[in-house]
């Protein structure tokens, strides 16, 4: 099995402490990756709070709270649900810039969340043998030590370019209120005539956070499942950094061992 | 026609005295926003500069751009009118009528080759050759390309001519189109409203006159000094907005206690427009100082963007029309739905090859 996201396998770990089976070892034995580098998983559980902070104050923004009771002057409920909102608009933006220049530092598995190898006959194949797995029609899935091509997929679209649409859109919506002078106007201003007006970008804002939480839905149960039911850890993965395997077979998109497979071929049958 | 006067002259000769002339320039100035120390300027420009004639087109159009310009009180529109401008054509206005009239169009457009101001009210409809609005005997969409071709610049007067409005609505059986696109080659001021506010009409106008140039325009073509705020942004319920206090029915007690109107759709946080400021009818309301939202009048398409009492769009994709938190919300389900499914016949699928991995 040639490997989708890359070839060498030294990029698996992280800054010089080498994977010592590096190029010499024939017939390595792969139990344990080091696969998500830490401004990774940071960024990944940051996000993760961003996106919920993000959703659930977006919502109140749309669909406020029942009217709050006493004088104006005593309460501030919209301000800060406003607030709130904004502060985590930041971090998620801020976040994502990061995250996209540790696509460049960090190792090639940060890269792949910003890749679409939509050239790549290969890939696609992967990628419909792991629809067909999720359909229950493949007995097994491959083993991957990042993502396989099929959650590269939905994360390309909804985190990679979800987010820079929620981005661009935020800030467009925040430079309405920051005024014709502020740097979010300036930079992000022409996003409102391009989509007709104001209400518009609302509206496509407020359906691009039922997209991305559309897609956490299905994140979080593909995460939970693949780790019950997959041959590879998943959500330890996020915490750690460590994709573990759960047979000895070779993820498919690392290069094969050299030797003989270790496993007998009665394990990789399912019986039955 | 009296060719060359001045403002001032005009003014002047129509009694007024300098004194008044002088007071009505301070408070033109104020209208505009513009300091005490530019008050000469504007008088030196009135006592210099010779009367712009001013050619008032009308399209389809309802005539409430012009209803609205009559009603101006800063400045007065009959100091617009008979002072200010040279009203030369205005075929509501204008006491002259049939080939008169039309007769006046021609004059100016030769007298005053590219150094006139069109105004036009209202859009030319471009199926049927135009046929679905006759002027003069002839398809409106001619007589604004022609009148168009000297005119120095084109303010385009209300969400008509601006962005299409009621005719150009959703299925815009005649194609109303509004002026910018038709007319490509000029410099085009939208005054965008349903109609806009008195002032900010004559406001515009005034600037034009005065400064001989053109106001400063937005992204989208609107003078900045009257759209570069949204109505939310200076509404004098904003306080009520911020601290989450909202009508939630028109006949409720936050309606009573004047709450925020954002829950019964009041468009002013996606709108554009003075009317918070301006307000109307000599700065006496407006519609959210009446009680009711805002319905964004000024903004494109206003009319396709669903219910005036809902804040979110429609979207027409789906054959039925459904905003973003019902499309959402319906996704959610069906996938949730599929996920309990998958999540069952994993489970199950587990249980009969128990021991596989």
């Amino acid at each position: 099995m040639a490997p989708l996201d890359h070839g060498k396998r030294d990029g698996a770990a992280p800054g010089g402490a080498e994977d010592p089976s590096a190029p010499a070892a024939p017939a390595r034995f792969l139990k344990a990756i080091y696969v998500y580098e830490v401004p990774v998983r940071l960024w990944h559980w940051v996000n993760a709070l961003a996106i919920t902070v993000l959703a659930v104050t977006g919502y109140l923004i749309g669909s406020p709270l029942p009217s709050m009771p006493g004088e104006a002057s005593a309460n501030y409920l919209m301000g800060y649900i406003r607030f709130a909102h904004f502060a985590a608009g930041y971090i998620f933006a801020i976040g994502f810039l990061g995250r996209l220049y540790w696509a460049f530092a960090g190792n090639h598995h940060a890269k792949q969340l910003f890749r679409f190898p939509f050239w790549d006959g290969h890939w696609w194949g992967e990628l419909f043998l792991e629809a067909r797995w999720y359909l229950f029609l493949e007995r097994k899935p491959k083993l991957y030590v990042g993502h396989n091509p099929l959650a590269q997929f939905a994360m390309f679209w909804t985190i990679a370019v979800g987010s820079v649409f929620m981005i661009v859109t935020g800030f467009a919506l925040y430079g309405e209120g920051a005024g014709v002078d502020s740097w979010q106007d300036r930079l992000f201003g022409w996003v409102i005539p391009l989509f007709g007006q104001s209400q518009d970008v609302h509206t496509w804002h407020h359906l691009g956070m039922w997209v991305i939480i559309l897609f956490v839905m299905v994140h979080v149960y593909a995460a939970v499942r693949e780790d019950i039911m997959s041959r590879q850890s998943i959500i330890s993965t996020m915490v750690s950094g460590v994709r573990t395997f759960k047979d000895a077979e070779a993820p498919a998109d690392e290069p094969e061992p050299k030797a003989a497979k270790p496993a007998s071929p009665k394990a990789l049958e399912p019986a039955g | 026609m009296a060719a060359l006067e001045t403002f001032y002259e005009v003014m002047r000769r129509q009694g007024i005295t300098r004194r008044s002339f002088l007071k009505y320039c301070s408070l033109t100035a104020a209208a505009l926003g513009l300091g005490p120390e530019l008050v000469p300027q504007i008088v030196h420009a009135m006592e210099t500069k010779p009367r712009t004639p001013v050619l008032w087109l009308h399209g389809l159009e309802c005539t409430c751009c012009s209803e609205s310009f009559i009603r101006s009180a800063h400045p007065l529109v009959k100091d617009v009118v008979l002072s200010m401008i040279s009203l030369d054509y205005d075929d509501t206005l204008m006491a002259a009528a049939g080939h008169q009239a039309e007769a006046i169009l021609d004059e100016v457009m030769e007298k005053y080759k590219g150094n006139y101001i069109l105004a036009v009210e209202g859009n030319p409809p471009l199926n049927q050759d135009g046929m679905s609005c006759i002027i003069g005997g002839k398809p409106f969409l001619d007589q604004l390309r022609k009148v168009s071709r000297d005119a120095k610049a084109i303010i385009s007067w209300g969400s008509c001519a601006s962005f299409g409005c009621v005719q150009a609505a959703r299925p815009n059986p005649t194609r109303a189109t509004p002026v910018h696109e038709v007319i490509t080659d000029k410099p085009i001021i939208k005054v965008p409203g349903c109609p806009p506010i008195a002032e900010v009409m004559t406001g515009v106008i005034t600037y034009m006159l005065t400064f001989d140039r053109i106001p400063e325009l937005d992204r989208q073509g609107r003078p900045k000094m009257f759209y570069s705020q949204r109505i939310h942004d200076k509404c004098y319920r904003r306080p009520h907005f911020d601290a989450g206090q909202f009508v939630e029915a028109f006949d409720d007690e936050g309606a009573r206690k004047g709450h925020c109107l954002y829950k019964v759709g009041c468009k002013g946080p996606t709108t554009y427009n003075a009317c918070s400021t301006v307000r109307w009818n000599e700065g006496t309301s407006f519609p959210i100082q009446a009680g009711h939202g805002c319905i964004g009048c000024s903004e494109d398409g206003f009319w396709d963007k669903g219910s005036w009492y809902a804040r979110l769009s429609d979207f027409h994709q789906f054959g039925i029309e459904a905003n973003a938190d019902q499309v959402g919300a319906t996704a959610a389900i069906g996938v949730g739905g599929v996920i309990a499914a998958h999540a069952a016949v994993s489970a199950l699928k587990r249980a009969q090859h128990k021991g596989d991995v």
